[in-house]
């Protein structure tokens, strides 16, 4: 899935327009308002802010989920097993972070490097947009499948051109858990970097030309204007940016779920959230604690990017 | 290159067009067309693969390996995909999942963007706060008390055959629902605050009631940005993988975004109709992304334009 | 790949309809034996023109076909009506408690062992004791014990059931003067034997994850016997314990002799490499040979139990049943009941066998004229068993299964090391949530 939200930050910002206070509505008006803030509101209590409370909720609790009146409640004993016993759980850690920094530093920064190549008067820069935008339009899942075909051990493209399919040597780079999160990761690059391309050049079709047009004028040349100048001005796409790979590095779930449900080395927090909730081996309780840790840390960038946007309308 | 050599007097006068960072004649540029047709063809290659292979029968695969040319070339594993894996089913799940959590998000987030962006009242930034933060969380955070929560809703058995909200596309639709309508009431009240206020109070003038003024003013005005906004969520509804994988029991009501995976367990070892069948899943986006490629980039960074 | 759970081997069963599998060997005739044999022990209290709704679980062709002539069969002869809801496979078994907590079907196909036991215990299920009552004559005590719940009473019909054990390629052996070992000490002198001729030893496949269950269950019962394996599905007994330890110790011996590339293959990858005479044998279910689609390479297998080890003898075997039970709802409905009647017959057991032969069937009365020599030493495995287990991840809590112990074999697989103590922490907690 796709995080969303940030992109609009910089119309955010703007200053709002002087607006109507409900004092000088009629009666009926407000009613109608309310309905039409009530609703929307509703939905989203239900089934947004209440569960996310009844998920902090349950994981103090053992419950079978069958039936209402089954909770027992039992301290910290599922953050005790998330912590000190899944033997899976701080590999999941550790693989969140390594999907952030490869997302970071490898997958945002050949986003970036697009999009400046091609904002520039390049011929064909709309057929080179189209391209490496493509993947954007799939689902993770999908991707995980049009990359088996291009991974698989013996059948698969890479390891023939490699030379080596149906060798002893043929690398199975989905299957061999000191490869596979590599693996995984440049197939979630191949949609991450489009999707960066697209949102960094509308952020520079942005910016105010004039100011480069000064750089240029001064003296400095392609990469100075743009690191000097252009990135700067563009602080508010770049915390975008920012946020967007954080929450995407939490959120990664699909990919690795469809290639192996996320075991083997492909360990994510949010696979472990889902194996103790689907199914026979769930364990409500457990898997409400590992979603309450999966909370917490997506706190923090929401939590940075909610003050960044809303802190100039207050 | 014809801009390079444009005289600087016309190059002055558009100058939206000629103060982009340029890349100067030479090595430089070279390098850079370079760089992007490599990584462009890099870029391709994963699609063009997968239909090369779903093109081949599996026969001649098997004699000659994947990685080859040579055989006959035709459709036969798009026509057995289709069959065998009920695609019709799962594209007719996406359909309406799609569809009626699209229709009802942009109602509700317009209703809630309008409340929120055209009157003043308190709370109403906090709201927002909290609608946009909802959004921005994991699903996984919320999938369990949603599911315990739909699997304990009564309903009459005419409406659903489970007895409750699982298993039944309605509440795929419900848990999209409640997902997107943060986001969009995010988008979409930053549209509407741009619109002139004096518009809202000539209707009010002439006796519009609030919901006048919502339906017959703002929304109009709001169409582009529900335009874009509608072409993005179709794509994310349709590629999402996630509340049908939790709140589906039965095969066949998945959508097909979740539905490939059970085909990769029935196409196993069988990388031809594996193929087929996923670019069969990939035609409907790709449709869409050509037909409203702008739309669609106008969703994805609608706001962003405005430095 | 997808990971597929035990019991999900229908995948490739497709292939089975091409080539007859099993079948093709044996003899093709059965079906209209079926037809002609009746049932002795009789199907249903009759009245006739009831109806019932049954959900199963076998999505690949052969089984789906398979059930739909059970069903025919069943309504030819008791004039009710059955409509038939194939779920798939996997998500039918991931979703099996929201699927009886919300909808269920009145009848639905499920497995004996612990995951019928937790779904009786949670009353999600009804009694069929008053079956039993009339077919239970016609089964084994093995059979019923594991069709009963832990209250005592009766929740499940068998239908078929398979033995896991090695299996290899007659002529391979043959040809290499390679003899069938009897003792642990000697499967280890062979597979010394074949690994100096560049032979794969033992194939070996967890990309899944579950298969690794079965060679971990058998050095279980050779060396603590099948009571300790019960125990420790039930966690009645400590993972922290010698004699858990001795398990992993003498499976380690075997480690050398596995595929290197057992991490990254499924079972079916596998198969190939035995049918290749790329490997030596291979543990797992009889399902192995859906995978065998040359006639000529089916004919060729053959099959031995897992070996002695430490307890004298042979006497547990892994054999999983498959079969069929009744939702809440269903156990009120009289056709529902008398197609699980039915299902206890050797009729209703014939009309599944004559289109799905990858099987044993379980009814004493089920005419087995039918089967090869091969399908009849594996059924003789099973009826000469003491006990029968049914897998890990049916017999234990699924929980504790594929969250805890697969992942860890896996770990063990690749670095010979396990570690006890956090898996009975693991466990103990996990056992403490139900």
């Amino acid at each position: 899935m796709t995080v969303e939200a940030p992109i609009s930050a910089a119309r955010a910002t703007r200053s709002p327009a002087p607006r109507r206070r409900l004092r000088s509505l009629t009666k009926r008006d407000r009613i109608v308002l309310g309905v039409m803030i009530g609703i929307p509101t509703l939905i989203q209590a239900v089934l947004v802010w209440i569960p996310l409370l009844a998920s902090v909720a349950l994981s103090f609790f053992k419950w079978d989920g069958l039936q209402l009146s089954g909770f027992v409640f039992q301290g910290l004993t599922n953050y005790n097993f998330v912590f000190n016993q899944a033997p899976a759980f701080w590999p999941a850690v550790l693989h969140n972070i390594v999907w952030l920094l490869f997302l970071g530093l490898i997958g945002t920064p050949l986003g970036l490097l697009l999009a400046v190549l091609l904002d520039s008067k390049i011929r064909g820069s709309r057929i080179y947009q189209t391209v490496f935008f493509m993947p954007v339009m799939l689902s993770l899942a999908l991707i995980g499948i049009i990359w088996q075909l291009m991974y698989s051990q013996d059948n698969g493209l890479i390891n023939n051109v490699l030379g080596t399919a149906g060798t002893p040597a043929a690398i199975d780079w989905f299957g061999d858990s000191s490869v596979n999160l590599w693996a995984a990761l440049v197939a979630a690059t191949w949609r991450h970097a489009g999707y960066i391309m697209v949102l960094y050049l509308a952020g520079l079709k942005g910016v105010d030309p004039s100011i480069k047009e000064a750089a240029s004028l001064d003296g400095a040349n392609g990469r100075q204007t743009f690191f000097r100048v252009v990135f700067p001005a563009m602080a508010a796409t770049n915390v975008i940016i920012v946020v967007i790979t954080v929450i995407e590095s939490l959120r990664a779930f699909d990919i690795v779920y469809v290639i192996n449900h996320g075991t083997n080395g492909l360990e994510l927090l949010s696979v472990l959230v889902v194996q103790y909730l689907v199914g026979e081996t769930q364990v409500i309780g457990i898997g409400s604690a590992f979603a309450v840790v999966l909370l917490v840390i997506s706190l923090v960038p929401i939590v940075i990017y909610l003050s960044r946007t809303f802190r100039t309308k207050e | 290159m014809t801009t390079t050599t444009a005289p600087a007097a016309a190059r002055r006068t558009r100058v939206t067009a000629s103060t982009r960072t340029r890349i100067k004649n030479g090595p430089g540029v070279w390098g850079a067309y370079l760089f992007l047709t490599v990584a462009a063809i890099l870029w391709l290659i994963p699609l063009l693969w997968a239909v090369y292979t779903s093109l081949r029968p599996k026969a001649d695969t098997d004699r000659l390996g994947y990685f080859s040319i040579g055989g006959s070339y035709g459709f036969s594993n798009f026509a057995q995909a289709w069959t065998q894996g009920g695609f019709l089913t799962y594209f007719g799940n996406s359909a309406f999942i799609t569809i009626a959590t699209v229709v009802l998000t942009l109602f509700f987030a317009s209703m809630m963007a309008f409340a929120v962006s055209r009157f003043s009242w308190r709370f109403n930034v906090t709201l927002l706060i909290m609608f946009t933060a909802g959004n921005l969380l994991p699903p996984q955070v919320l999938a369990t008390p949603i599911f315990e929560l739909f699997k304990l809703i009564q309903l009459p058995y005419s409406i659903s055959d489970s007895g409750s909200l699982l298993n039944q596309l309605v509440g795929v639709v419900a848990a999209n629902t409640g997902f997107q309508i943060g986001f969009c009431t995010f988008v979409l009240s930053n549209f509407m605050k741009a619109i002139p206020q004096e518009l809202g109070e000539a209707a009010r003038v002439d006796g519009a009631g609030v919901w006048t003024q919502y339906w017959r003013v703002i929304m109009p005005l709001t169409r582009p940005a529900l335009a874009a906004l509608g072409t993005l969520e179709v794509i994310f509804i349709y590629n999402d993988y996630f509340w049908p994988l939790i709140l589906i029991q039965s095969g066949n009501r998945l959508p097909i975004t979740t539905a490939i995976n059970n085909l990769q367990g029935q196409f196993l070892s069988n990388y031809n109709l594996l193929s087929a069948g996923a670019i069969i899943t990939v035609i409907p986006t790709l449709v869409i992304y050509l037909a409203l490629q702008r739309q669609f980039v106008a969703g994805l960074t609608l706001g962003a334009s405005k430095g | 790949m997808v990971a597929t759970r035990s019991g999900r081997f229908e995948i490739d069963r497709r292939t089975l309809l091409r080539t007859g599998g099993l079948g093709a060997v044996s003899l093709a005739g059965v079906g209209l034996l079926a037809a002609c044999s009746g049932g002795t022990a009789g199907g249903g209290s009759g009245g006739g023109g009831g109806s019932l709704t049954f959900g199963s679980n076998a999505s690949d062709a052969v089984p789906k076909k398979a059930y739909a002539a059970f069903v025919s069969a069943f309504e030819k002869k008791s004039k009710d009506t059955v409509s038939t809801n194939v779920s798939d496979h996997n998500s039918f078994q991931d979703k099996i408690t929201n699927y009886l907590q919300g909808s269920p079907d009145d009848a639905f196909t499920w497995f004996a062992g612990y995951r019928m036991q937790y779904i009786a215990k949670k009353g999600l299920v009804g009694d069929v004791s008053d079956v039993w009552s009339k077919i239970g004559s016609n089964y084994s005590d093995a059979l019923k014990k594991a069709s009963t719940g832990e209250d005592g009473k009766q929740y499940f019909v068998p239908n078929y059931n398979y033995p896991w054990g090695f299996f290899y390629r007659k002529s391979f052996w043959q040809s290499n003067g390679w003899e069938v070992p009897g003792t642990f000490d000697e499967l280890v002198a062979l597979c010394k034997k074949m690994k100096a001729k560049g032979i794969i030893p033992i194939e070996f496949t967890d990309k899944d994850l579950w298969p690794a269950c079965g060679t971990f269950d058998y050095l279980n019962m050779r060396i603590n016997g099948y009571q300790f394996h019960v125990d420790l599905c039930a966690h009645k007994e400590s993972w922290n314990s010698s004699q858990v330890k001795e398990v992993f110790d003498t499976w380690k011996e075997l480690l050398p002799y596995y595929d290197p590339s057992a991490a990254g293959l499924t079972w079916q990858e596998g198969a190939q490499k035995l049918g290749n005479k790329q490997a030596g044998m291979m543990l797992l279910g009889s399902f192995i040979t859906q995978q065998f689609t040359d006639a000529s390479v089916l004919n060729d297998i053959d099959f031995f139990p897992f070996p002695e080890v430490k307890v004298e003898g042979t006497d547990a075997v892994e054999a999983p049943i498959d079969g069929l039970m009744l939702s809440k709802k269903g156990a009120q409905n009289q056709a529902a009941k008398d197609m699980l009647q039915f299902m206890g017959t050797g009729a209703g057991q014939e009309a599944y066998y004559s289109v799905d032969k990858s099987n044993i069937m379980t009814a004493k009365d089920a005419d087995t004229s039918g089967y090869s020599a091969f399908t009849k030493k594996l059924s003789g495995v099973i009826a000469d068993a003491k006990s029968i287990s049914q897998f890990f991840d049916r017999d234990a809590l699924p929980a504790m299964a594929s969250n805890v112990l697969e992942p860890a074999m896996l770990n063990f697989l690749k670095s010979g090391t396990v570690n006890l103590a956090n898996i009975e922490s693991q466990a103990k907690t996990l056992y403490s949530q139900q």
